[in-house]
């Protein structure tokens, strides 16, 4: 028997970047929330995930998700050293506008303005692209960002005088590649598993 | 040294591998992790060690990434057909088309990839199938839908290889990045 993928249809497709709050729609099927194995729930991490669609499809490889769970958490949350929050965002809000992934965008671009409380240069990444002038220091991480996203990658030394022009140390320049190349991953899940359309309000 | 110290050159004690170490453990240990969950897990399933390991292979070499192809060339069998597809493959992304809107200005056309007829043959329909999967999501995955996972499922995968296949493009598509980032860094320090 051949698997099938889950037709959406009649939902609103969100047309243009934004900060509001977004659905996913999964493509395939996410594992039952009454059939998950003890191994599966433990790979959410989060025991609030049960709820979403994505993180149950994935769990049908409980293992890969686990792993990349941890990854992106110690990567954004850790709080010891490196970029601030606000920043690491940036950089994953960057990433996701240039991949075109509009789902992921919405989610980071909402942390990115509430840490770094600067909602409108954040709207303004959305709107205009990576190309957008925000300041120099944030200019120079999502620069840093883009060459790290494109392919093949272009990220070179220039990029890393650019960052320490700006003031970021090893430790920062370090969370500039991990949360950009880290968004390399999580925009490719989101774009070719599901698609986003408007929350319910 | 893990496999992202080995292919960017991080040496034990070195500047990098302690910020790796002090700075972000657990990032660097679940890297790993992902690593070997995905190319060395205690249960393949219908996803073979070597498909695993050819469908690496075809992507490194999309990046341009010498280094890190023949890291996974060892257990991906031949690899002249997927030599081949690399060479008609490469070209640069990220392209795509945007929802239908204000978006539109900004779509950017690039090609879409089929394998050719004689590496088809040599790859078989699951690998081939995945190639043309993989070189969407490495380049325009903003094109991405549903059809594109039909195609896989029509040519064998099942639904949950559908999900440890996607997850190994993108977390190649990290481990490549990551890589790339840290050599030119460690270069630079």
């Amino acid at each position: 028997m051949t698997d099938k993928t889950i037709p959406q249809s009649g939902h609103v497709v969100p047309a243009v970047f934004t900060r509001d709050m977004l659905d996913w729609l999964p493509w395939l099927e996410p594992v039952a929330a009454d059939q998950m194995s003890e191994r599966q729930l433990a790979s959410l991490v989060d025991a609030a995930r049960m709820k979403s669609d994505y993180f149950r499809l994935l769990a049908r490889d409980p293992d890969v998700l686990e792993a990349r769970t941890r990854t992106d958490k110690d990567i954004f949350y850790n709080p010891d050293a490196g970029l601030p929050r606000a920043e690491r965002e940036l950089a994953a809000a960057a990433t996701s506008r240039l991949n075109g992934c509009i789902y992921c965008a919405s989610v980071h671009a909402r942390f990115a303005a509430t840490y770094s409380k600067r909602p409108s240069d954040v709207d303004k990444l959305l709107a205009e692209g990576t190309g957008a002038d925000l300041d120099k220091r944030w200019n120079a991480i999502v620069a840093g960002s883009v060459a790290l996203t494109e392919t093949p990658v272009s990220f070179g030394p220039q990029h890393i005088d650019a960052l320490r022009a700006v003031g970021l140390d090893d430790d920062a320049i370090v969370d500039v590649i991990n949360a950009a190349s880290f968004f390399n991953w999580a925009n490719r899940l989101m774009l070719s598993l599901g698609e986003p359309t408007p929350a319910k309000a | 040294m893990d496999v992202i110290d080995t292919l960017a050159g991080i040496a034990a004690g070195s500047h990098l591998d302690s910020i790796r170490r002090t700075r972000r453990p657990t990032a660097r240990e679940h890297a790993q992790k992902s690593y070997e969950s995905l190319f060395a897990p205690a249960d393949f399933g219908g996803f073979s060690a070597a498909e695993r390991h050819a469908v690496a292979v075809f992507i490194a070499g999309l990046h341009g990434q010498d280094a890190i192809k023949a890291f996974y060339a060892g257990k991906a069998g031949n690899t002249a057909p997927i030599d081949a597809e690399i060479a008609a493959a490469t070209t640069r992304g990220p392209y795509g088309a945007f929802p239908k809107g204000p978006l539109s200005s900004e779509d950017t056309a690039g090609p879409i990839h089929r394998v050719a007829d004689k590496n088809r043959a040599a790859l078989g329909p699951r690998l081939a199938a995945a190639f043309e999967h993989v070189h969407m999501l490495v380049f325009h995955p903003r094109d991405a839908d549903a059809r594109s996972l039909q195609s896989l499922l029509d040519a064998g995968w099942t639904t949950t290889e559908v999900v440890t296949l996607s997850q190994l493009v993108a977390f190649l598509s990290f481990q490549i990045r990551v890589v790339a980032g840290l050599k030119v860094l460690a270069a630079k320090s």
